[in-house]
């Protein structure tokens, strides 16, 4: 076991420091000419941003380090239907290139089809992959979901991943704490969706730059992991390097028993450790956002950046800057309108951020008993083939399909539009996804995001509509 | 190994627009190549559409250097985004601040990202829109932004030594993680016991 002193264990550390200190390979520049080394618990892949890493790596005659500490699956461009016979040569052809590198490197793959498969974020804690105290990365920005479970979790680039594939190191400078503090209890109706997007509407698109995020606070240790994991999914869309939570009696009953979790005398073990992450009483955060939590409401955001956020019993704003300006034209909105005025085209329940089975329980609740508007056309994808499997066995599927969704197999589908699953120009969808870009979920396509809830209520409406209205 | 960047010398073209996303440098219907090139015609492919765009202004042509709004290339961790930038022949980008992943993936690239203050950023896009034909030389050693002779500005930017280092060697920092080799594996020696592993099975 790793000795847990040191010169910076004396002093009241943060769980960022924690982390971050655990993870130093020792031996770099003393000098600070240099980042720190840091250690790699577990690096996922997909087939979108894996293929160069691993030609480049082949091209240097170098081989994956650790392929034990690598798990790869394929998400972002897999159909939802019709298996991978549906998808256009492309993807296929990323699919297959993914598959012979894991093959070739001994990369254990969850391929299309089979019975683990899923969006990466959701399958690592479901897999019990994710644990508290580790260091984890991926070549995807919503890697910041696995920091739920107090681990250091950050997104990377394609360089970075050959980078890790090659020595399972990542050289990385410090970076600031900043702590956001939600304290009281949620109202009826709001999600851990609703403390995200409020979050981001305090703090703008950039708040976070340059931060490891530790969400804490009464109303973050009342969540669940599912519901954790969508704030911390959400720390990059306001710029933020990671997200984390630090563990608890919730996180230890979530991984208690699933098929990598330690288990017996180990699991004693692991658990006397993860009790010390948490942070110190009188560590210091270099900043602190604080957030009542019973001034939360459902929002909705308006825009192209998630910033563009208000309450859902609210107006679209009038422009501030040329980017609202921008917004409003590309979202054809105009300022002053109600927002339960705006009708929508589609519904799209899924993603890594909103797509695990708590989400899909969430928004059947509302779904159940009613009928999708006949102007709408929904769809669920849950998170994982697991999700899926779950939602069956419990007949969520029943439900959906009996209001008129459609009920798809895993993957990232219209959160980001790789796949058939694309919004048509003009088109207006109620999205519980993590990104409203302009063309994020198909060129042309106009992205309200919301909680599965909110989602589930706008799909039965036909517009966007305040969910406490239905419940 | 990478080719070394000492000197972005070059014209520039602005693009006056705060949060430019990584969905908009490179739209998602091609990622799909499993290549590190041949991005550039893709570049803005959706705003390019206008015929008013940048990049379809021939006097806008050929510049070295992209100047534009704060938070450029925030969302998504696509390196194809710098790919991208760098195929349509830019070398450099300014801007007040950049998402965190495009930046680091930027210099991976080659791609010098300046961060420079929001006052100095407009003088430049308002300088590029005004004269296209006017030309800046970016020092990565000396890290400063400079206008040609007579111009009379020199604006110096940050620079993470290391990420200097590396730029202005040439360095390949895989090689520089794996001299760490021994480090690395006594690291791993003493790791939790409990931490998952999983053995190349495919299901």
């Amino acid at each position: 076991m790793r000795p847990m002193t040191g010169a910076a264990s004396s002093s009241p550390r943060t769980l960022a420091q924690k982390l971050w200190d655990a993870h130093v390979v020792p031996g770099g520049r003393e000098d600070g000419s240099a980042p720190e080394l840091l250690y790699v618990d577990l690096h996922l892949v997909h087939e979108v941003t894996s293929p160069q890493a691993f030609e480049g790596l082949r091209m240097a005659g170098r081989r994956v380090r650790r392929p034990d500490l690598t798990v790869a699956t394929m998400d972002h461009n897999v159909p939802t239907r019709g298996g991978v016979r549906a998808a256009d040569e492309l993807s296929r052809k990323q699919m297959e290139v993914l598959a012979e590198n894991c093959r070739r490197e001994g990369i254990p793959l969850h391929q299309i089809g089979s019975r683990r498969q899923g969006i990466v974020h959701v399958i690592g804690p479901e897999l019990g992959l994710t644990q508290p105290g580790m260091v984890i990365v991926c070549g995807d920005s919503h890697t910041s979901t696995h920091g739920a479970f107090g681990a250091l979790a950050f997104g990377i680039g394609t360089s970075e991943v050959e980078m890790v594939l090659a020595t399972q190191c990542l050289p990385q400078r410090r970076l600031g704490d900043l702590a956001v503090t939600v304290e009281g209890e949620l109202p009826i109706g709001v999600t851990a969706k609703d403390v995200a997007l409020g979050i981001i509407a305090v703090a703008g698109t950039s708040g976070g730059q340059g931060h490891l995020v530790e969400y804490r606070g009464s109303t973050i240790a009342g969540l669940s992991m599912e519901g954790r994991m969508t704030i911390c999914n959400m720390s990059i869309e306001w710029g933020a390097k990671a997200g984390m939570v630090a563990p608890d009696e919730t996180t230890f009953t979530y991984l208690e028993k699933r098929p990598h979790a330690p288990r017996g005398e180990v699991w004693e073990q692991a658990l006397d450790y993860w009790r010390t992450l948490p942070t110190d009483a009188g560590a210091t955060f270099g900043d602190e956002i604080r957030i009542d939590a019973t001034s939360l409401t459902p929002y909705v955001t308006w825009g192209t950046n998630p910033g563009q956020v208000v309450p859902v019993s609210g107006r679209v704003p009038s422009p501030r800057t040329d980017t609202d300006e921008r917004a409003l034209r590309y979202m054809d909105l105009k300022a002053g309108t109600a927002i339960e005025d705006i009708a929508i085209d589609r519904v799209f329940i899924g993603s890594c951020t909103n797509a695990r089975i708590e989400d899909l329980r969430a928004a059947a609740r509302i779904v159940q008993g009613r009928r999708v508007h006949p102007k709408v056309r929904a769809l669920v994808v849950p998170g994982s083939t697991t999700v899926k499997r779950a939602a069956e066995d419990e007949g969520l599927d029943l439900i959906f399909k009996a209001a008129g969704f459609e009920w798809r197999s895993a993957g990232c589908s219209m959160c980001l539009g790789m796949n058939p699953d694309i919004l048509a120009p003009g088109e207006r969808c109620a999205s519980t996804s993590n990104r409203n870009f302009e063309g994020r979920q198909g060129s042309g396509g106009r992205t309200h995001l919301m909680s599965p809830p909110m989602a589930a209520a706008a799909a039965v409406t036909g517009h966007l509509v305040d969910v406490r209205e239905l419940v | 190994m990478p080719d070394p960047v000492v000197k972005v010398e070059g014209r520039m073209a602005p693009l006056d627009r705060a949060d430019v996303d990584t969905d908009q440098i490179i739209p998602k219907q091609f990622l799909k190549r499993v290549e590190r090139t041949g991005y550039g015609p893709f570049l803005f492919f959706d705003w390019r559409q206008d015929p008013s765009f940048f990049l379809n202004q021939a006097r806008f042509d050929g510049a070295a250097v992209l100047v534009a709004g704060a938070n450029f290339g925030c969302g998504s961790s696509r390196e194809h985004a710098p790919w991208a930038i760098r195929d349509a022949g830019f070398r450099a980008v300014i801007a007040p601040s950049f998402g965190d992943i495009f930046r680091a993936n930027a210099f991976k690239t080659g791609i010098v990202a300046i961060t420079l203050p929001d006052s100095q950023v407009r003088h430049l896009i308002d300088l590029a829109a005004e004269d296209p034909a006017a030309r800046i030389e970016i020092d990565v050693r000396a890290q400063q932004v400079r206008g040609e002779a007579g111009s009379g500005f020199a604006y110096r930017f940050e620079l993470d030594p290391f990420v200097k280092e590396c730029l202005v060697e040439g360095l390949d920092e895989i090689s520089l993680v794996e001299r760490h080799g021994e480090a690395i594996s006594r690291f791993e020696s003493s790791r939790m016991a409990w931490l998952p592993s999983v053995n190349g099975t495919t299901g």
